[in-house]
């Protein structure tokens, strides 16, 4: 199996675009059911590199294609109704592709698709589920790939990833792959504050999920989640084997290293840096990797291939 | 992006958020001098840094006329303050203070949402008032759709311990602020000390203010406040070319694609036992123009012995990123650092293959992560005895 993205996947592209279309046109290719593309302007034509009718609306993507999964790839001011306009349509796992979208929108976005609860936390049941923004979406190998993720790199197998940094976890699913083992489904949350899925959210599917043996989730500096993952990791799953990655090491306090949400804020106190992160996931029993590579031969080990 | 005091105030001073009387920014002792006379009374003299602890490092002077303004920014313009140098200080008439408080509002990762946080001690560091005596700090999640009312304001500053005396007025203050945070795509409105005055006025004495830099495009206003003077002339190159750079205090250049994949070869530089002198992420589908662009930026820092190049070929095939790279250095000419270039993924065995039959004499091919990076230290070590 895998999760949130499979062979019952139909994808309907907002934003289609030269860098839409094109990544589109691999998804398409790598055998994922692109159904139709959306546009508010070009509703009623065809998307001529796909073959797919064009809809003015997600909705009528929905209702006459039977879309159930949107691939957003429209420019960072948009992305917000866009986001907003998929969910209402009724579209089940939306994939935000885009970046630099302000972090006051989503922000919005989070709270209107999950309402808040009297103690804060947020209702995600029933509710759509949002991936990204800023992340290089998701792929179930040998079943469908929605984003940019390069489809040739891995092949079906028992090990789920999830990451906030997509060239990272191309390099741990690349090396899994020269070792044999494969991937159940991968999935890049995204680099930014506000994303609608954390590695929480993934790492629950993947545990519920029967063909998926063990975890490799990537983490970097920022934020606290990697220990909340860890604490939730050590007392659901404390069998299944998992392994962690965590980047930024040398990241001086203060700079924002590329990704929006990878800053150390100034004083480094707080558990936001690497080396924090490290030590609490291996007081917690999560074996953690000292770089990519050693990340990948990790999983191996503990699945004892 | 980060705004000055004198800008944040300006800027609180647009949405109606009381704060000190308007003043000036010297740049000069001399202008200092005019702005304290024009003041007509006692200033304040502060040094305009985007760091904090300027208090403490004497970056902050009451002068009781002119002359003893001109003499306070002499000794302020130029000085050091965290590793940022002063290059401009505000003039603003003095306030008569009677009480000081704390008050912000902030974007929070962890909510999804915002965060107002607030303190009956104000002028110290919130962080050490909330460790030692959380019992004096409140923090209350506000969800976006909702925002603030006045009647919820009200009752965060009462519990916060604001005096019946500031509370109404610190209340209402805090209901403009959240109004103007949203407005302005800020990610923090922090106000330390907030002052009541001798005369009963609740008002900003400081403004620490940062704004979104991915909303920049619809606040052209801020975005115009962006402050390109102060940047180090590598990373303001670096922003003309819209990469991703930021400039670290080691002499090994590192480029590659992929936030996450630059951090993780930096840690393993340290590892190495090297130290790396930036971070550079030359972006997903790294284009032969953007590698160029790059490399050059990352080779004419005259810091830089060796650089390390890693990329993983995922759509981009690592034998036409080979080609860039020997295009990029083809057309930079003679360089004196050597190049430690690691390529994996689709297509790495003929990236690899193209490198080495080039034959380049600044370039090394490399297959793993740790061996290029030991590689790069051994050049830069190498490099830096000669």
């Amino acid at each position: 199996m895998s999760i949130l993205i499979d062979e019952g996947t139909r994808v309907v592209v907002q934003g289609i675009g030269r860098q839409g279309t094109f990544h589109a046109r691999r998804n398409a290719g790598y055998g994922t059911r692109v159904v139709a593309g959306a546009h508010p302007r070009k509703g009623g034509t065809t998307w001529e590199e796909l073959d797919v009718p064009v809809y003015a609306k997600v909705s009528e993507a929905v209702s006459a294609e039977g879309a159930n999964t949107s691939m957003i790839m429209v420019p960072a001011p948009f992305t917000k109704d866009a986001i907003l306009e998929a969910a209402d349509a009724g579209v089940g796992t939306i994939v935000c592709i885009t970046e630099g979208v302000p972090v006051h929108d989503m922000a919005e976005v989070y709270n209107t698709l999950y309402p808040r609860r009297a103690d804060g936390g947020h209702d995600k049941r029933g509710r759509p589920v949002l991936i990204g923004p800023n992340c290089p979406g998701a792929i179930s190998p040998g079943k469908a790939n929605v984003g940019i993720i390069p489809g040739e790199i891995t092949v079906p197998g028992d090990v789920g990833l999830v990451s906030r940094s997509g060239t990272l976890t191309y390099q741990i699913m690349h090396e899994l792959h020269l070792a044999g083992v494969g991937v159940s489904t991968c999935v890049g949350i995204g680099g930014d504050p506000v994303v609608g899925s954390d590695f929480l959210d993934v790492i629950e599917r993947l545990a519920e999920d029967p063909d998926t043996a063990g975890v490799v989730f990537v983490g970097e500096i920022g934020g606290t989640e990697e220990q909340r993952v860890g604490r939730w990791i050590a007392e659901h799953i404390p069998d299944t084997p998992v392994v962690a990655y965590v980047a930024g090491f040398s990241a001086p306090p203060g700079r924002q290293m590329g990704h929006a949400g990878a800053i150390v804020k100034e004083g480094g106190g707080g558990g936001e840096t690497a080396a924090d992160k490290k030590a609490e996931l291996e007081e917690l029993g999560i074996a953690v990797g000292t770089n990519p590579s050693h990340t990948a031969e990790l999983m191996i080990e503990r699945l004892d291939r | 992006m980060d705004l000055y005091e004198h800008q944040g105030k300006d800027l609180f001073r647009r949405y109606g958020v009381p704060t000190t009387p308007p003043g000036g920014v010297a740049t000069t002792s001399g202008e200092a001098e005019a702005l304290a006379r024009d003041a007509g009374g006692p200033a304040v003299v502060k040094a305009q840094v985007l760091t904090g602890g300027r208090g403490k490092a004497g970056g902050v002077t009451l002068a009781d006329g002119p002359d003893q303004a001109r003499d306070a920014a002499a000794a302020m313009l130029g000085m050091d303050i965290s590793g940022h140098t002063v290059g401009r200080v505000l003039v603003e008439p003095a306030s008569d203070i009677d009480d000081e408080y704390y008050l912000s509002i902030l974007t929070d990762r962890v909510s999804k949402g915002y965060k107002v946080i607030a303190s009956v001690e104000g002028g110290v560091d919130i962080e050490t008032v909330n460790r030692e005596q959380p019992e004096k700090v409140v923090q209350v999640d506000l969800d976006p759709t909702v925002g603030l009312d006045r009647r919820r304001a009200l009752d965060i500053v009462e519990r916060a311990g604001l005096p019946p005396a500031a509370a109404d007025q610190a209340a209402d203050l805090l209901v403009t602020l959240q109004e103007g945070f949203v407005d302005a795509d800020a990610t923090l409105f922090e106000i330390n000390p907030l002052a009541l005055t001798t005369d009963g006025r609740v008002i900003a004495l400081d403004a620490k203010v940062s704004i979104d830099s991915s909303a920049l495009f619809r606040q052209p206003e801020l975005a115009e406040l962006a402050d390109t003077s102060a940047d180090d002339p590598l990373e303001a190159r670096a922003k003309e070319h819209g990469l991703q750079y930021v400039k670290l205090d080691g002499d090994i250049g590192v480029l590659g694609n992929g936030a996450g994949r630059v951090m993780a070869t930096l840690d393993v530089v340290s590892e190495a036992g090297g130290r790396p002198a930036d971070f550079l992420d030359v972006g997903g589908g790294a284009a032969a123009e953007t590698m160029a662009a790059s490399l050059s930026l990352v080779l004419s820092d005259e810091r830089v012995t060796s650089v390390l190049v890693n990329i993983f070929g995922g759509i981009t095939r690592c034998d036409l990123i080979a080609e860039g790279v020997l295009d990029a250095l083809g057309e930079l000419g003679d360089v004196p650092q050597r190049l430690v270039v690691r390529l994996d993924g689709t297509n790495a065995e003929e990236g690899r293959r193209i490198l080495s039959e080039a034959g380049h004499p600044n370039v090394e091919p490399a297959e793993k992560m740790l061996d290029a990076a030991r590689r790069a230290v051994e050049l830069a070590g190498r490099r830096s005895q000669t």
